[in-house]
């Protein structure tokens, strides 16, 4: 004989939310109840499906501004607008990036810059998959990236500041192929540098600097190339992290070499 | 960095948007209404006890902006808790569209749709899902048992119907 057990038992088992007790009496009752035993495998179906259906949302990037909240405790003024405006900066800077051309009037270190946050913003909060090739492998990830950029490249060595590599990837960026180069420290703050062909010849080498929504990008063009360095840091230490990437590279160390 | 609410909430922002992901079938959507969840959450985080569960008190918060946006998009004399049952339809073209788990979702009322994803999704006690909500959990049970049912008949009814051979 099973003893009879109540409908929201047999949801709770589904759920995993019953006693042990309870549970052995619904797994008796629905060994001798094939309806019962039906509908409670459709439920349980129905939660795999569900997790199966929405659970790659958990690793997917998040939206930039949303990544950035543990870091903006001190100054916390307009929240609301603060939110909402590193939003809409994700957004229209993603807009520009695909509309290309769009703004290819304008200044070109103004457009590499956007294009350096947008990548940071895209490709640093990725949990699973936040470089191509890792850091495990970085002389192929420097081979690599040198020889689609056209041009020997080096990944500077953060160590001494606490930031390893983690590895690259590629991007197609407004006038050929970028090199990303990412680094994380203890916290999992991570930082970017990006990397192009410098196209225009010019020569700048002084440091720039850009802050923009907690969004902290170094910027400088030195011999041939183009780079940007990003990261949600203080300035100082942002400042610190682009002097040793300009020292090493001028010289040209790297933690590759 | 000082703990606080605000380092704890990242934590829990993937799991919110999975929900509301869910809830709302939209991925812009979704992602407003997680961003309206936070600047809500930031706003009366003064409300919010330390030490008590936040997970549960964003899915409130949250829950409350989903059933404002509700009430806004609805004629007034619709109350969301009477929101009918949509009527079981066995036609062809209906079965075809059930085989989406998203449209079956997105055809249970919102009521029963917020029971069933933070039960079977975001896998809440009922007693926690029922204080989300501010229902007693007697309404979560009869809420879910109707959901569950609602989506095997929208799933299974694809299966269900005979193939017709055509001649």
């Amino acid at each position: 004989m099973t003893e009879r057990v109540r409908e929201d038992e047999l949801h709770a088992y589904v759920d995993g939310q019953l006693d042990e007790a309870r549970r052995l009496a619904v797994e008796a009752w629905l060994a001798a109840s094939p309806a019962d035993a039906a509908r409670v495998r459709d439920w349980a179906q129905q939660n795999r499906a569900l997790h199966a259906a929405f659970d790659p949302v958990l690793n997917e990037p998040l939206p930039v501004a949303l990544a950035r909240l543990p870091q903006r405790d001190g100054a916390r003024k307009p929240w609301k607008m603060a939110v909402a405006a590193a939003f809409a900066v994700a957004a229209s800077g993603l807009l520009g990036y695909a509309a290309g051309l769009r703004s290819a009037a304008e200044a070109v270190p103004v457009r590499f810059v956007q294009d350096a946050a947008v990548a940071h913003a895209v490709f640093s909060p990725e949990v699973r998959h936040p470089v191509e090739v890792d850091a495990s492998q970085s002389a192929h990830l420097v081979g690599w990236l040198s020889k689609r950029l056209g041009a020997p490249l080096h990944a500077p060595d953060f160590g001494a500041l606490g930031f390893e590599l983690l590895g690259g990837r590629l991007l197609p960026g407004e006038t050929g192929p970028v090199a990303q180069f990412m680094y994380q420290d203890a916290a999992q703050r991570r930082v970017t540098l990006y990397v192009r062909r410098d196209a225009t010849g010019n020569r700048e080498t002084a440091f720039r600097r850009i802050h923009e929504n907690g969004l902290e990008v170094f910027y400088w063009i030195d011999r041939g190339f183009g780079y940007a360095l990003s990261g949600a840091l203080d300035a100082a230490r942002m400042r610190a992290l682009a002097d040793a990437a300009y020292r090493q590279l001028a010289r040209g160390e790297a933690a590759d070499g | 960095m000082r703990p606080g609410p605000e380092s704890d909430l990242i934590d829990h922002l993937p799991r919110l948007r999975r929900y509301a992901r869910a809830l709302t079938g939209d991925a812009a959507r979704a992602d407003d209404l997680v961003q309206d969840t936070v600047e809500r959450a930031l706003v009366k985080q003064a409300l919010w006890r330390p030490g008590s569960d936040l997970r549960a008190w964003l899915f409130t918060v949250m829950h409350n902006l989903f059933v404002n946006q509700m009430r806004a998009a609805r004629p007034p004399d619709a109350a969301l808790d009477e929101a009918p049952d949509m009527p079981v339809n066995g036609g062809q073209m209906d079965a075809l569209a059930a085989r989406d788990l998203h449209a079956a979702l997105l055809r249970l009322p919102e009521t029963q749709r917020e029971v069933l994803l933070l039960v079977g999704l975001e896998q809440f006690a009922y007693a926690e899902a029922a204080h989300v909500l501010g229902v007693p959990v007697g309404t979560v049970m009869s809420r879910l048992a109707r959901a569950r049912e609602q989506l095997r008949r929208d799933l299974a009814g694809e299966a269900a119907i005979p193939l017709k051979v055509v001649k």
